[in-house]
């Protein structure tokens, strides 16, 4: 193993090292989102059927990436605490739920805005629309299991597990469009062709798409400190972390 | 510029209230990921804070 797999386990380590990055990541974010959000919004050209509603797609299509790619991170974390016992890797998982709950949730209300003007309806239950509603219910599951378990240790076992068994559902999403015949139009990107829209179009949302993982960087980090903060509140450095701040 | 005017902007060619509500939600559940951990370590540091000085007083 290298030795910042080692350092990574040092809760002291990460509350120093994300304090470092947090300013970085904060101004990325801050110039992307806003950045691409004026963008697609002001300059990309309208789409010749949907006309100026398909803006819509500069929130939908981030925030549906990052509630699935916070899944799997969580997922990938909660792994790495049952597999090595690193508790650092616990707290990781712990502060994305919230995080993806919240993002699915936003690109689960921005289709179904978007689907009203589009498809003549807020919702139809399409394997999509129905895979997604699915990753919520996860992140719920998974946010009211570990507030349910007193035990920090054990609540962490719990909730890698049900988060791995979940991680069943990425694909299906992923592959909903291909797999069925939905409503939902096919994926943005793929990684074997070339988008189907202009570069006019799609260079504000890859900026988009970007500028939302620096986010999801920014507020998870933000919460490893106060969880990290929360659990080492007993020693020494966090003490005299504590005693700066007093002045 | 892909509209002739501000007004024409706001308009959003008849779909304004989707593309408006849509982001105006946005906004709304971005700033509350950013001020909840910031409420949240507020929290934290001054209850550390307080228990220190109890402990302090204790002892």
């Amino acid at each position: 193993m290298p030795r910042w797999f080692y350092q990574l386990a040092s809760p002291r380590w990460c509350y120093q090292i994300t304090g470092k990055l947090l300013p970085g990541f904060s101004i990325a974010a801050l110039f992307l989102i806003v950045g691409g959000t004026i963008w697609g919004l002001a300059f990309a050209p309208p789409d010749y059927q949907q006309g100026n509603s398909f803006r819509i797609i500069y929130l939908h299509v981030p925030t549906a990436y990052m509630a699935q790619s916070i899944y799997i991170t969580m997922a990938i974390a909660g792994a790495i605490g049952l597999i090595w016992k690193m508790k650092v890797a616990d707290m990781v998982a712990k502060c994305c739920a919230p995080i993806g709950a919240s993002l699915a949730i936003l690109a689960l209300a921005t289709g179904a805005i978007w689907g009203k003007p589009t498809w003549g309806s807020w919702w139809v239950w399409d394997a999509r629309l129905t895979s997604m509603l699915i990753l919520l219910f996860l992140y719920f599951g998974i946010m009211a299991l570990n507030s349910a378990i007193e035990s920090e240790s054990t609540a962490a076992q719990s909730t890698a597990i049900l988060a791995l068994v979940g991680l069943v559902n990425i694909p299906i999403i992923q592959y909903s469009v291909d797999w069925w015949n939905t409503l939902h139009q096919p994926s943005t990107f793929k990684i074997t062709e070339k988008p189907a829209m202009p570069p006019e179009m799609w260079i504000p949302l890859l900026i988009l798409v970007i500028g939302f993982y620096c986010f999801f960087a920014v507020t998870l980090m933000m919460r490893l400190r106060n969880e990290i903060l929360r659990r080492e509140r007993r020693t020494s450095w966090v003490r005299e972390l504590l005693m700066q701040q007093r002045g | 510029m892909s509209f002739d005017s501000f007004s024409d902007f706001l308009a959003m060619g008849g779909h304004a209230f989707y593309v408006w509500s849509c982001f105006a939600l946005g906004l709304v559940v971005m700033l509350g990921n950013v001020i909840a951990p910031m409420l949240e370590r507020k929290k934290l540091i001054s209850e550390q804070l307080r228990r220190i000085r109890r402990e302090e007083a204790k002892s």
